[in-house]
């Protein structure tokens, strides 16, 4: 296999983007991203399109190669694929680019990720979003997808004494992030009483420990490392691409608070890339729900299981931390576009070792994480970057 | 959700039929066609029996809903929980017949009958189990597990159907 | 039985009347209200799930399964078969609805014996269950409550023997709904004289009669009791005493369960019965008709596990009352969104 290169990224806005439709932004996204790579089109080798629920959410499906016509790129006649796995799905789709590229299948991929959700309404948008736990076993049962992050946090919450505190500064610092984000859904600060007194979706997770609904694109060029300093002046190494699964449902994990397929893939990643967790200075984890994000800190290997609580309250994961997550403002403030999470958290990390991320910008960044789940946890996908000196 | 894919798991859901390896004894709910722990050697594809769950358990981690699952918004603020199933196989399903904020981990639980959805005002009614606090006078007097009885011979809906 | 209840005074607040008087009138001082999930479908197979497990009754032996009720969740498509599936009694039975407004499970009964008599079936399970409507704001909304109680039929382990059953029907329009509507109509007092007491007291005095019994022969009385007040005085028209009528009597605190009435104060009955006491059952069902039975509490009851599930008078005692609001909600009394 051969080392894998970040050439180009692109990402919309995110956020409720009603004047636009769905293959709008996932050609912003990638018009955006092929420029950033000084690449031409007709370099290309394969689109892979991270995506969750487009035949649910805009009743289209097959759109892997409607996005690629509407970019104009359909005469090349290359293949578009789209790829799912739920909120990882992006992700997974950077996973298939990367498998792609460094097996030498491909020289020059674009990974895109894009979701509408402001097409369907709220409810309709949750429902779909719940499919991505088990729906004949959970959903059918009366569970949404907060509703089993809220059974995580109760169990995390009797096992670690884990508060409703914890919970809430996850909340409050992606915001603080958000707010310096150009393209995140919100950029309000939120205090902490905020949100403690929002109003309730599955006890103990109020509305501000959810992530919103939202639109929004975001895509990345890959290609091989030797060839990088061609179409980019800051080639960022693709240093471990990992993804792993565990059960489907939530009441069949091994340990309710423990995301092992998390657990797996960060440690795949880490032996990949020949780098431990305490080299990682910038990280993009899921926090879907403040709860995910706790829990991904363990899992991830950043604290001991439990500890993340107090950990997150003392601002080790804060700005001014030995690790700073979630700059862009993670699911929670930059939004959550499904599909487009997972390549979006990547786009942000390559700004962060780029030194691009403007207010935002942490100092040091040479190693960047970024953590993708889908559902409550049936896929994880770890991706480390790294700046090439 | 169509009127087939709801109907076959009719016996699962109204009665926690599960199932149960031959080889290693494990008990899955619901049932599975190749046993996870025994998936290696390949010796328990298509060979896992019927095996009934008495609904008794304890509630593992709990949730009040107050933003509907389909189907649901009815009875919103709902308990939602994760049961832990006498026989070992943990579930989702909703807690009933207490309020909600009484609701803990460790309450002892047990399988009741009720409705899961409707199909919209004229479309069919889904049942299947939720479950209610465990009392005394539903503790059944030493009932025996069906792994200390012969599992050919137990009158569960699950053997019926593959005896008809 | 459903958990919740909602009182008569709660009932009367909304709509302006005195409702602790309505109540007082009809001698109903709480009735049961069904949460949200619940239905005849339910409450049948919860009463029938523990009526097997105090019987140690294999379900696989049961060859008929009928459901009276008022209230079947179809109009088409049958209660029994979703009951008889969800307590393990399919494939090998014959199953069906009954409906003759508040008496089909007294007519299920009948049946059964007929089946079971004839060694057609080993067991056959009789339920009377609704989850009966009254129209908002009318009389009633004080009274039509929700329960169920299921009895197994056979000739084994007879805990109580029926000796005699004999029915009373007449063509009489008390009390009906036609198809399509909501809620049911009824006659206003012509409910009373020509309807319930008529039927009610020629039906037991004619069973008294063929049976060769007067009131004294029975420890215990059951009546259909469409509110507290109407069996109490058609007791003391038959010569009936309180003591007789004490255990029989359910309606005061949850309410007309319509098919599940007669029933459930039976249910009530073999909870505390001793071996050896007679006991008579009187249904009525309107439109009209009355079903008695002369029953026989037999040695059996003392082997009989009456410790297993709740047992009625803990659902008469118990319960979580809510207000008329939470009430319209889970009767689906309030146009929701996307209705036509």
């Amino acid at each position: 296999m051969r080392d894998v290169a970040i050439l180009g990224i692109g990402q919309t806005r995110f956020g409720e983007l009603w004047d636009r439709s769905f293959r709008e932004i996932g050609i912003e996204a990638g018009f955006q991203a092929l420029v950033d790579a000084r690449l031409s089109s007709q370099d290309l080798g394969a689109l892979y399109l991270g995506n969750m629920a487009s035949g649910s959410l805009i009743a289209q499906e097959h759109i892997a190669p409607l996005i690629l016509d509407y970019a104009g790129l359909a005469g090349h006649h290359f293949g578009a694929i789209r790829v799912e796995g739920g909120g990882a799905s992006g992700a997974l789709a950077l996973h298939e680019g990367w498998l792609a590229v460094a097996s030498g299948a491909h020289d020059f991929v674009v990974v895109g990720g894009a979701e509408k959700l402001t097409d369907v309404p709220d409810t309709e948008a949750n429902r779909v979003a719940s499919g991505t736990a088990d729906h004949e076993w959970e959903a059918v049962f009366g569970a949404t997808l907060p509703a089993l992050w809220a059974l995580v946090a109760r169990r995390h919450m009797h096992e670690y004494g884990t508060t409703r505190e914890d919970l809430a500064r996850v909340a409050v610092h992606a915001h603080e992030m958000g707010a310096k984000n150009p393209n995140a859904h919100y950029r309000n600060r939120l205090s902490l009483e905020a949100v403690l007194g929002a109003s309730p979706v599955a006890e103990p997770l109020g509305m501000l420990d959810c992530a919103p609904l939202s639109d929004g694109a975001a895509a990345i060029v890959l290609g091989p490392l030797e060839r990088a300093r061609k179409f980019t002046d800051t080639p960022i190494r693709l240093a471990a691409s990992q993804v792993a699964c565990d059960t489907m449902a939530l009441h069949h994990r091994r340990d309710m608070t423990t995301l092992d397929s998390t657990v797996v893939a960060a440690k795949r990643a880490f032996a990949q890339a020949r780098r431990t967790a305490a080299d990682v200075r910038v990280a993009e984890i899921h926090d879907a729900y403040t709860i995910s994000a706790l829990v991904a800190l363990e899992d991830l290997g950043f604290v001991d299981k439990g500890r993340a609580g107090p950990e997150f309250a003392s601002g080790a994961f804060g700005p001014t931390g030995k690790l700073t997550v979630n700059t862009s403002g993670g699911l929670k403030a930059q939004g959550r576009p499904f599909g487009a999470v997972g390549v979006a958290q990547v786009v942000e990390i390559v700004r962060q070792l780029r030194g691009e991320a403007g207010d935002r910008q942490v100092s040091g960044a040479e190693l960047g994480l970024a953590h993708d789940v889908g559902g409550t946890g049936a896929t994880s996908v770890v991706h480390l970057m790294e700046r090439v000196n | 959700m169509s009127i087939a894919r709801f109907w076959r798991e009719t016996p699962v859901r109204y009665n926690l039929g599960g199932c149960r390896c031959p080889t290693c004894l494990t008990v899955y709910f619901p049932p599975r066609s190749v046993c996870p722990v025994c998936v290696q050697h390949r010796s328990s594809i298509g060979r896992l029996e019927p095996f009934q769950l008495s609904g008794e358990g304890e509630v593992v981690s709990y949730t009040v809903v107050h933003d509907a699952a389909e189907g649901f918004e009815m009875q919103v603020p709902y308990a939602l929980a994760i049961v832990k199933t006498r026989e070992g196989p943990q579930l989702t399903a909703p807690v009933v017949d207490i309020d909600p904020s009484e609701v803990r981990i460790g309450l002892k639980v047990r399988a009741t009958f009720r409705k899961l959805r409707e199909e919209g005002k004229a479309g069919v009614i889904h049942y299947g189990y939720k479950f209610a606090p465990m009392d005394d006078v539903h503790r059944p007097p030493e009932r025996p597990t069906q792994s200390e009885t012969a599992p050919s011979t137990a009158p569960t809906a699950v053997a019926s159907e593959s005896r008809a | 039985m459903p958990l919740y209840r909602i009182t008569p005074a709660e009932i009367g607040r909304v709509w302006g009347t005195d409702g602790a008087a309505m109540g007082a009138a009809l001698g109903v001082r709480r009735k049961s209200v069904p949460a949200p999930d619940e239905d005849t479908i339910t409450i049948s197979t919860e009463a029938l799930r523990t009526a097997l497990i105090r019987g140690k009754i294999d379900p696989q032996e049961i060859g008929a399964l009928y459901v009276g009720s008022e209230s079947h969740p179809y109009a088409v498509k049958p209660t029994a078969s979703v009951v008889a599936q969800a307590v393990g009694a399919t494939p090998n039975l014959t199953a069906s609805d009954f409906e003759f407004a508040c008496k089909a499970g007294t007519a299920a009964i009948q049946t059964c014996l007929g089946l079971v008599g004839a060694e057609m079936v080993r067991y056959g399970v009789a339920i009377g269950s609704d989850t009966s409507q009254g129209a908002p704001g009318d009389a009633l909304e004080y009274s039509a409550s929700a329960g169920g109680a299921a009895f197994v039929i056979g000739r084994e382990r007879v805990i109580a023997k029926i000796r005699h059953t004999l029915s009373y029907t007449t063509d009489t329009p008390d009390f009906w709904r036609r198809e399509g509507q909501r809620y049911p109509s009824h006659g206003g007092r012509f409910t009373g004289e020509p309807a319930y007491f008529r039927h009610v007291t020629e039906c037991a005095q004619r069973l008294m009669e063929r049976a060769g019994t007067n009131p004294k022969s029975y420890a215990h009385v059951v009546f259909h009791q469409p509110n507290g007040k109407f069996p109490q005085r058609v007791g003391r028209m038959l010569g009936f005493t309180e003591a007789q009528m004490r255990y029989g009597l359910v309606t005061p605190q949850i309410g007309n369960t319509y098919s599940g009435a007669a029933l459930i104060g039976l249910a009530n009955v073999l909870d505390v019965a001793k071996a050896g006491e007679q006991v008579l059952m009187v249904g009525y069902g309107s439109g009209a008709g009355s079903d008695a039975f002369d029953i026989e509490v037999t040695d059996e009851i003392n082997r009989f596990d009456r410790s297993y599930g709740t047992p009625v008078q803990q659902f008469l005692d118990g319960g979580v009352e809510i207000p008329y609001a939470v009430y319209a909600k889970f009767r689906g009394k309030i146009r929701m969104g996307g209705e036509s």
